[in-house]
């Protein structure tokens, strides 16, 4: 074997064998993509024919039904349930994740910043799982039940590292020369950070926060020890009874034999998804317009 | 002000941190039924039961239906399994369980010594069925020996000796039989076991009847749901569930041969048969296995509730003691019409009564 | 700050609330399969194993196609395709899991349990890993799953990774007349290299964790067994699965398979951030 680069340089022609390589690589990476998109094309179009029959009016706003066996009925208890947790957790992880994102940004410096950083990347590995059973040993049993709150405490833990690590970098793209000019006219550090690189930043930091809300509005795992599930639909100011959540219906129905819980369970899948999505395509539109604007 | 901020939220969470500490090491157990009672709706007092997924179905329909008469309260039913329903109401966390094993009586000392007696209310028989998917095939006998072999892993495919010996003109195919069971503690399960205990020497010595045998082969299915969507999920599955599940999901299952030696469908005459002629005793703790009576299905079993004898004792308010009578009267009487109509056989007679009689006996409202 | 404090309180409270089970069991936690709750055996070993089996299966799968897709988007698509297609890709990873469960079970499951499974493991000819009889909940079909939810993040860091690689490397192979292949062979994978492996861990990691998809697919059953047509448990999904119904113990047992499966998650991590990080201040 004469070496790649020498018998390149020496070679100059292709080869015939460097061409079939060529190829074979070329087939392989084009074959990825084809078969990458395949999963995708399988799952969105059956959660779209399915849920598509079986997503109506009545779905958004009952309850399921009391038998079993019955059509109809819907997952208003779930949907009301994750919109209640989701505007708890950020309420929780918003001003946590933002303020740490700003403080390893414009103070972070040496090794504890390292750290930190290093531990946020990895806290964005942690099995969802294992933040519910956390949640569940440190809230539901101190508090001696499940709780829509603990739920929210579960899926703010699953948002920060994210939104720390979007805001941090959103926040890195402020150019330094507005940090200077505002520090050159005498401002103190902190209101440089609050009126000058925080505006700057808004529409990033936007989007880097809407992209965790739209992570966490998904997870099931952690509301199975934490929330728990329950049948009827809960008030909009409970916060300290067991609750449901979209995901956990999905789960439930799709664990089931009866065809009317597996029907619910696609409508349920399909309206989680436009919420996901429609929270994702909005994140990303407000990117867009600020980099028009900035143009 | 971040560093500020962060200090503050630091401080916060060592406060309670030390105040978890302070008071953790043996927290109370929780379920999801406690402290829910403001949030559901209704003009009565709440209830909140769990246990058995074989009444699952019956119960939550019925609580929608009681739901609705006059001045009854919401029953909150969750099917976690008879094993966790003996353990949450021994543990108080509900205020009713639902189990379809009666309890041991190592379970009745545990649950004494936390709240005084316990009563087992029957509020309906159904029946244990062998569910099954073979393409094809509507009709499939099966004895209890063949069913254990199965159950052990000895008899892996569909046209074995054993199986085709019983069904003469059914051409079964060389599928390999994928095994479902349980996977948590389960009354229906301890029924099962039960019957193939009684059935077969090798069950009985080997996993036994349990609500959770060591099970030697198989897939498992959470709930009686669970089972059903395996079996239906996968042909040459064979699995057992209450019979309303197979029903009402279309699914097959085997005619099994009872004591008299005659294969017999689970239905509800089947399974009502097996009710009667019995001699049911004053605890209400009985098993209705392998019946003696004529067309008798052998894998019968009641559904019991689990509440408290003497409300007060067990540090029971009056109104929900009060509200647990209403609803269990209730269960016994316009219950049992509509019992039928979701496939599950309405107590006998000599049954009902001594069911009624317990319930007007419940003491502390 | 408060992360670094967030991740102490959850080691420290979860290992508090198993440790009196995980002592009173000892080593067995780990070394026994047998596992009973309500008889007392709580061994987790066809636990851990099944992780390791359905994240091998998936990275099996996933990785060559997950370096494919990412050498694609960031050497030979056309400009014009390279965001649309990325961001189909990262569409892939908002699909919540409980989705990719649901889709898992009501048609993959089936499909595959009664027209796949099956003639393969006949064909096998009892080779044990291809062992009958075959269910559609098992091993492999949890791992195909797994494989689909890795994918996404393997390709993402791998670009992330690829993007580092200064251009005046790829222009020297380019001026030397490479093909396509041996610029990404010369120029790219050399320097990508750890970083790239990098990205298969996190993929690795995300395919341990993951839970709910796996609960659904995977079948249930607490017995080790060769065949990756058998059903079976990882630790992710038997905590799923049966905290609902546990007590006593047996939920501090669940509790202890978590602290399991967050250690192990963390070692592989903490090593493919490093390898991450390695590779872009390399670069620097």
């Amino acid at each position: 074997m004469t070496d790649p680069i020498e018998s390149l340089v020496r070679g100059g022609t292709i080869t015939r064998g460097r061409r079939t390589r060529n190829h074979v690589a070329t087939l392989w990476m084009v074959g990825s993509m084809l078969l990458a998109l395949i999963p995708l094309v399988l799952v969105l179009s059956y959660v779209i024919s399915k849920g598509v029959a079986f997503v109506s009016w009545d779905f958004l706003t009952q309850a399921e039904p009391f038998g079993f066996n019955e059509r109809g009925g819907g997952f208003w208890n779930g949907i009301k349930g994750t919109i209640k947790m989701m505007a708890l957790a950020s309420v929780i992880a918003i001003p946590i994740g933002v303020a740490s994102a700003v403080w390893l940004v414009e103070f972070g410096r040496g090794w504890f910043a390292g750290t930190v950083r290093f531990v946020v990347d990895v806290m964005t590995g942690v099995p969802s799982v294992f933040v519910g059973v956390f949640v569940y040993s440190f809230v539901v049993l101190n508090t001696g039940h499940f709780s829509t709150w603990s739920g929210s405490v579960a899926l703010a833990l699953l948002m920060l590292p994210i939104i720390v690590k979007g805001c941090e970098s959103v926040l890195l793209l402020v150019p330094d020369h507005l940090r200077e000019a505002s520090l050159a006219l005498g401002v103190p550090r902190w209101r440089s950070v609050l009126g000058v690189v925080l505006p700057t930043a808004a529409p990033g930091l936007v989007t880097a926060i809407m992209l965790a809300v739209a992570r966490a509005a998904g997870e099931t795992a952690p509301l199975l020890f934490t929330t728990f599930g329950s049948r009827v639909v809960t008030g909009w100011t409970s916060f300290n009874g067991p609750d449901s959540a979209l995901p956990l219906l999905i789960y439930r129905g799709a664990r089931s034999a009866y065809a009317p819980a597996q029907e619910r369970a696609w409508a349920g899948a399909l309206v989680l998804i436009a919420m996901i999505l429609i929270l994702t395509i909005a994140a990303r539109l407000i990117t867009v317009r600020k980099g028009k604007v900035q143009a | 002000m971040s560093v500020k901020h962060a200090a503050l939220v630091l401080t916060a969470l060592a406060a309670s941190a030390i105040v978890a500490t302070g008071c953790g090491g043996d927290t109370k157990e929780v379920t999801g039924q406690s402290a829910n009672a403001s949030s559901a709706g209704g003009s009565g007092t709440a209830l909140n039961g769990a246990g058995s997924t074989f009444q699952e179905p019956l119960v939550v329909k019925w609580s929608g239906d009681y739901g609705t008469t006059k001045g009854a309260g919401s029953i909150n039913y969750q099917g976690v399994g008879s094993g966790a329903g003996i353990e949450q109401f021994t543990k108080k966390t509900v205020d009713f369980g639902g189990t379809d094993a009666p309890m041991k009586d190592e379970e009745i000392a545990a649950a004494q010594a936390a709240g005084g007696d316990v009563l087992h209310i029957p509020i309906a028989l159904g029946a244990v069925v062998a569910t099954y998917n073979l393409e094809g095939i509507d009709e499939l006998k099966l004895d209890g020996p063949t069913l254990a072999d199965i159950y052990e892993g000895t008899v892996t495919k569909w046209n074995d000796e054993a199986i085709a010996d019983l069904n003469d003109g059914v051409k079964l195919p060389d599928t390999d039989i994928a095994v479902v069971h349980r996977t948590e503690e389960s009354g229906t399960t301890f029924v099962f076991t039960g019957y193939l205990s009684a059935v077969d020497p090798e069950w009985a010595d080997g996993p036994g009847q349990s609500k959770a045998p060591k099970w030697p082969v198989g897939t498992g299915g959470q709930g009686n749901d669970g089972v059903a969507a395996a079996v239906q999920q996968q042909q040459g599955a064979i699995g057992y569930t209450e019979i309303s599940y197979a029903l009402q999901n279309d699914l097959s299952f085997a005619q099994l041969k009872n004591e008299d030696g005659e294969f017999v469908q689970a239905s509800l005459e089947s399974t009502t048969a097996a009710g009667e002629g019995f001699d049911y005793p004053d605890d209400l703790r009985f098993s209705l296995l392998n019946s003696k009576t004529k067309g008798a299905y052998p894998i019968v079993s009641a559904t019991w509730q689990l509440v408290w004898a003497d409300g007060a004792k067990a540090g029971q308010d009056k109104a929900t003691t009060a509200e647990i009578k209403n609803w269990l009267t209730w269960e016994l009487t316009d219950g049992q019409d509509e019992a039928a109509s979701l496939d599950y056989a309405p107590l006998p007679k000599d049954l009902l009564d001594k069911a009624t009689a317990a319930v007007d006996s419940i003491q502390g409202d | 700050m408060v992360v670094l404090v967030v991740l102490g309180l959850m080691i420290w409270f979860t290992t508090m609330r198993s440790l009196p089970v995980v002592q009173a069991t000892g080593a067995s936690f780990v070394t026994s399969s047998d596992w009973l709750p309500s008889a007392g055996d709580l061994g987790t070993l066809s636990f851990v194993y099944g992780t390791l089996v359905t994240a091998a299966v998936a990275m099996l799968l996933a990785v060559p196609v997950a370096i494919g897709v990412a050498l694609f988007l960031s050497e030979i698509a056309p400009k014009r395709l390279r965001t649309p297609l990325a961001y189909l890709i990262d569409l892939l990873a908002a699909v919540p899991s409980v989705v990719y469960g649901l889709w898992g079970v009501l048609v993959l499951v089936p499909f595959l349990g009664n027209h796949v499974w099956g003639p393969v493991s006949d064909h096998a000819g009892g080779f044990p890993l291809f062992e009958g009889p075959a269910t559609g909940r098992s091993y492999a079909t949890a791992g195909i799953v797994l494989a689909i939810m890795a994918l996404p993040i393997i390709t993402a860091i791998t670009r992330e990774v690829i993007a580092t690689v200064p251009s005046a490397h790829r222009e020297a192979a380019l001026a030397l007349g490479a093909t396509r292949w041996e610029v990404i062979r010369l120029a790219v994978l050399p320097y990508a290299k750890s970083g790239i492996t990098g990205a298969v861990m996190l993929g690795l990691g995300r395919a341990m964790g993951e839970t709910i998809a796996v609960a659904l697919v995977i079948g249930g059953s607490s017995t080790i067994s060769a065949s990756l047509f058998h059903p079976g448990y990882t630790m992710a999904s038997v905590i799923a699965n049966e905290f609902p119904e546990a007590t006593g113990d047996h939920i501090n047992a669940l509790i202890g398979i978590g602290v399991l499966l967050f250690v192990l998650t963390l070692i592989i991590n903490v090593g493919a951030r490093l390898l991450v990080w390695r590779t872009a201040r390399k670069l620097r």
